[in-house]
């Protein structure tokens, strides 16, 4: 049996603890450490019982082992981050950002994994984002899009005091990754929070404009329903609600995304999207990392 | 009289009315309706896309011209009135809001669903430091109960909102919970407290004078009732009635007037009524700007207009959720077809 690849995860918040759900059953990745700075959290008291190396001075814990992990998930916030990241760069580990920081290049597992395998530091855009991007980028393999824009609609349950605060973060990474890494030419980003009880399942709008005489739609149908497979490898809950439908060069795809329910409650698909989404790149890190090291 | 001016308006017809022509507004048109209501002495003009700032989109429609150019004209236009600018966290950003101060908007007024008032703290904040008057603006205020509107409303005053409003985005709300509402914001407050109304159930009067009764201070109107569904508290019906009343408001009625027959109903594609369509916004309480996006949904597949609104609304959909509407016109399209 190949030996997994060790991880350990900076933050011990929603998605810090719905990252160590899904981490602990990968075949691939071992978790071996988890970084926060409350110890009577929920998440640091979890990760002590699972056995798990547990540093309660976040990542400068690190520091003393460092052969503990090889790949780091960071969980904390955009400013955290920033030292965090400079810790671990300094140890020679890969970062995984799930903050709004960016300090890496944008990464969206289905559209441009290949090219950063090697990254020392990639970020994972945004819930909105890992949600809509593989859909912009599938259109424009068929058809250039001049204009991509994207509404995503969660609970606002799902929504925590870090989005809150921030918001412009949230639209405005958005709209430069759907332009980088989705390939449109121009992008732009919309949230809303809907607070309705029961909590409404997180919805993802893409609404593109292909160049003109561009539109073969059955060639956009089956690059769309080609990703959406790809996307729902890794997150079972994605999914198309209606077939796209077709306004002269105006394309729009509704998509709906169910949470695994692994720590998050099922409606969290937007937390469930970043969560999944930084695993299996994490994932084909550790790939990439046996092949190279057997080679 | 001690009651000289106790009522500010704000004029909506170049904002809300964004919505019923479809956003198409032109520098001609919004120059020549800023210069007539500066002169008729309006103190405050809202000028931007339905949806604020940035609102301008495939989800809500792309505006024939830049609100930038838009809210230029209205300034250069404005020498007594007050420009405002609407920005919903989550659609604008605070760079728009910058932009919008830097070429003359005095007053920023930041929108969200009612019960999400704190994802506009770095909006209302920013906006101060900018210098501009600032209003926190609690849309869909039927959708909450009283003290969940106290709530958030004293979280905008944290942030150093100077006006909060509650607003009836859907047209639904009636006299008696517009008193409960205002009420318990007065009460609890110490800024200004305001009241935007929709006249979709043909209360936008009923409830503004409940709302002045109870205390707001702060009240939007749109001329022509240019607002979107069957528009606002018709301004220059408002003037006339706060009148008689003995409630002055510094805004000539008679210059109003002009302006309403004159200037703003040639523009108007249709008249603004209330119509089946306006009238289930109200009953159903949705966002009145889904009225046009709903005309179009119901057109291209085929289904009863209302029948969408009417769904939209038991989802308890939110401003903003435009997408929505042909998402549920998709879904009763399919149903109807499966059901024959």
């Amino acid at each position: 049996m190949v030996s997994k690849v060790k991880v350990g995860i900076i933050g011990t918040g929603n998605i810090g603890s719905d990252l160590m759900v899904k981490l602990t059953r990968s075949d691939l990745l071992e978790l071996t450490a988890v970084m926060g700075v409350d110890p009577t959290s929920r998440g640091m008291q979890h990760a002590k019982k699972l056995g798990l190396h547990v540093f309660e001075n976040g990542v400068d814990g690190l520091v003393d082992q460092p052969d503990l992990v090889d790949i780091v998930f960071d969980a904390t916030s955009a400013k955290a981050h920033l030292h965090n990241a400079d810790v671990v760069k300094q140890l020679g580990k890969q970062m995984l950002d799930l903050t709004p920081a960016a300090i890496g290049p944008f990464i969206a597992p289905t559209v441009n994994l290949g090219e950063h395998l090697e990254a020392e530091n990639v970020n994972l855009i945004t819930c909105g984002g890992q949600a809509t991007i593989p859909i912009v980028h599938a259109i424009n393999q068929v058809a250039p899009v001049e204009y991509g824009e994207i509404v995503a609609t969660i609970a606002s349950k799902s929504a925590g005091p870090g989005t809150r605060a921030n918001i412009d973060e949230f639209t405005e990474t958005t709209a430069k990754a759907i332009e980088q890494v989705g390939g449109a030419k121009k992008g732009k980003a919309i949230i809303i929070l809907n607070p309705a009880e029961p909590p409404i399942m997180m919805r993802d709008t893409v609404h593109a404009i292909v160049e003109e005489g561009a539109v073969d739609e059955q060639a956009i149908i089956d690059s769309i329903s080609e990703m959406v497979e790809k996307v729902e490898s890794y997150v079972p809950g994605y999914k198309l609600r209606t077939e796209p439908i077709f306004d002269g060069n105006k394309i729009t795809v509704f998509l709906e995304i169910e949470g695994a329910g692994h720590y998050l409650p099922k409606y969290a698909g937007n937390l469930d999207i970043m969560t999944s989404a930084a695993v299996k790149v994490a994932e084909e890190f550790a790939k990439n990392r046996v092949n190279v090291t057997a080679n | 009289m001690s009651k000289q001016n106790e009522i500010k308006i704000t004029e909506v017809a170049l904002r809300d009315g964004s919505h019923a022509i479809n956003h198409q507004y032109t520098v001609e048109q919004v120059t020549a309706i800023a210069s007539a209501l500066n002169e008729a002495r309006v103190p405050y003009i809202e000028v931007t896309h339905g949806d604020g700032l940035g609102g301008s989109s495939l989800q809500y429609g792309l505006s024939k011209t830049d609100e930038l150019k838009l809210i230029e004209a209205a300034v250069s236009e404005a020498d007594f009135s007050k420009i405002a600018v609407l920005l919903l966290p989550g659609v604008g950003v605070i760079e728009d809001l910058k932009e919008a101060a830097k070429i003359g908007a005095k007053m920023a007024r930041i929108a969200t669903h009612v019960t999400e008032a704190d994802i506009s703290k770095q909006h209302i904040q920013t906006a101060k430091e900018l210098g501009m008057e600032t209003v926190g603006f609690l849309m869909m205020s039927h959708m909450a109960p009283a003290e969940k509107i106290v709530e958030q409303a004293k979280l905008m005053e944290s942030y150093g909102a100077d006006t909060v409003y509650v607003v009836d985005s859907a047209g639904a709300l009636l006299p008696h919970q517009v008193t409960e509402r205002i009420k318990a914001l007065r009460q609890e407050l110490t800024i200004n407290v305001g009241f935007h109304g929709h006249n979709n159930l043909s209360l936008a009067m009923g409830n503004t004078l409940a709302a002045i009764e109870a205390g707001a201070t702060r009240i939007d109107g749109s001329i022509r009732c240019l607002g979107a569904g069957a528009g606002n508290t018709q301004t220059e019906v408002l003037v006339a009635v706060l009148e008689k009343m003995g409630i002055q408001t510094g805004i000539d009625l008679f210059k109003m007037m002009d302006i309403s027959e004159d200037i703003v109903a040639p523009i108007l594609q249709k008249p603004q009524e209330v119509n089946r369509d306006s009238l289930t916004l109200g009953y159903a309480g949705v966002y009145s700007s889904f009225l046009l996006h709903a005309n179009r949904a119901a057109q291209k597949f085929s289904v009863d207009s209302r029948d969408i609104l009417v769904e939209l609304g038991k989802r308890e959909i939110v401003g903003g959720q435009e997408d929505m509407i042909v998402d549920v016109a998709a879904e009763l399209s399919k149903a109807e077809k499966s059901s024959v």
